[in-house]
């Protein structure tokens, strides 16, 4: 994975519509979610002890939305280069649980082009491997 | 099990005290690693992924509920720049709005959470805004 994958792409391909690629990332394990909830601080119990999750009427735990956030933010890296993040906005919208693998997708809602810098409006996702969408969201990068 | 009282109006504008945040190579590569996030610099801790301010965790003075009762709803972060290595970070997070829906849930509050954090010499560098459900 070497990016940004969009820096060299001309104009005519970052239109209003166009679909990026895909980042898909690897299942999600009760692991990755102790180590998030250390790295993070987030500490709810909801996504690391299966009992506390059923007290609340869950079937075990699920995961944070940040963590889903997380991969788009990755996602937005991976497109435009870390230092080219403006702006990330999401909507938490479904549960994600272990064994789940997510997908970040993406088309462009907006270009702009200012100085040489090209600013994208980017609607952006996670989906399930359901094809169920999980954070929908919508985001800005400058690409050079 | 005893709840705290339902959040009140009162709250709105209640802030943090302004918590002083050193960005940690070790803590970006640990945030990375959890994620699997493969952005080069992300890996190497030059650089911290887009979401790292959900770290710099705060408390506002009055504001408590039971964890297990809260959904995120929504979250949204703005940039300036990118966080780094070695940035002392000066942040505060206060209370923006708290308002009641009814939802298919049953009654629900909303709370939204306005977080921004200034460099050294008060040049902003990112901003916050979270969205929790209390059913």
């Amino acid at each position: 994975m070497i990016g940004p994958v969009l820096a060299t792409r001309p104009d005519a391909e970052l239109d209003s519509g166009s679909v990026l690629p895909d980042l898909r990332k690897p299942p999600i394990t009760k692991l990755q979610l102790v180590k998030y909830a250390g790295a993070s601080g987030d500490y709810n119990l909801i996504h690391t002890d299966d009992k506390t999750a059923r007290t609340v009427g869950l079937e075990g735990v699920i995961a944070h939305g940040m963590l889903s956030m997380a991969f788009l933010g990755e996602y937005l890296c991976w497109l435009a280069g870390p230092e080219s993040v403006r702006r990330l906005a999401v909507r938490f919208v479904a549960m994600v649980r272990p064994g789940d693998t997510l997908t970040c997708r993406g088309r462009v809602k907006e270009r702009s082009t200012n100085d040489a810098v090209r600013r994208l409006r980017l609607e952006v996702w996670t989906e399930n491997q359901r094809a169920e969408r999980v954070t929908v969201g919508e985001a800005e990068v400058d690409i050079k | 099990m005893d709840h705290p009282p339902a959040l009140s109006s009162d709250l709105i504008g209640r802030e943090s005290d302004v918590v002083l945040f050193e960005v940690e190579r070790g803590a970006i590569r640990k945030f990375a690693d959890a994620v699997q996030d493969q952005t080069p610099a992300c890996v190497r801790g030059d650089i911290a992924p887009p979401t790292f301010p959900t770290t710099f965790r705060m408390t506002i003075p009055g504001l408590t509920f039971d964890l297990a009762r809260v959904l995120h709803g929504a979250q949204e972060y703005r940039y300036e720049r990118p966080i780094r290595a070695g940035d002392l970070l000066r942040c505060r997070v206060r209370v923006a709005d708290v308002y009641r829906r009814h939802g298919s849930l049953g009654e629900m509050t909303f709370l939204i959470l306005a977080m921004e954090g200034t460099d050294e010499s008060g040049g902003p560098v990112f901003t916050g805004t979270t969205t929790a459900i209390l059913r």
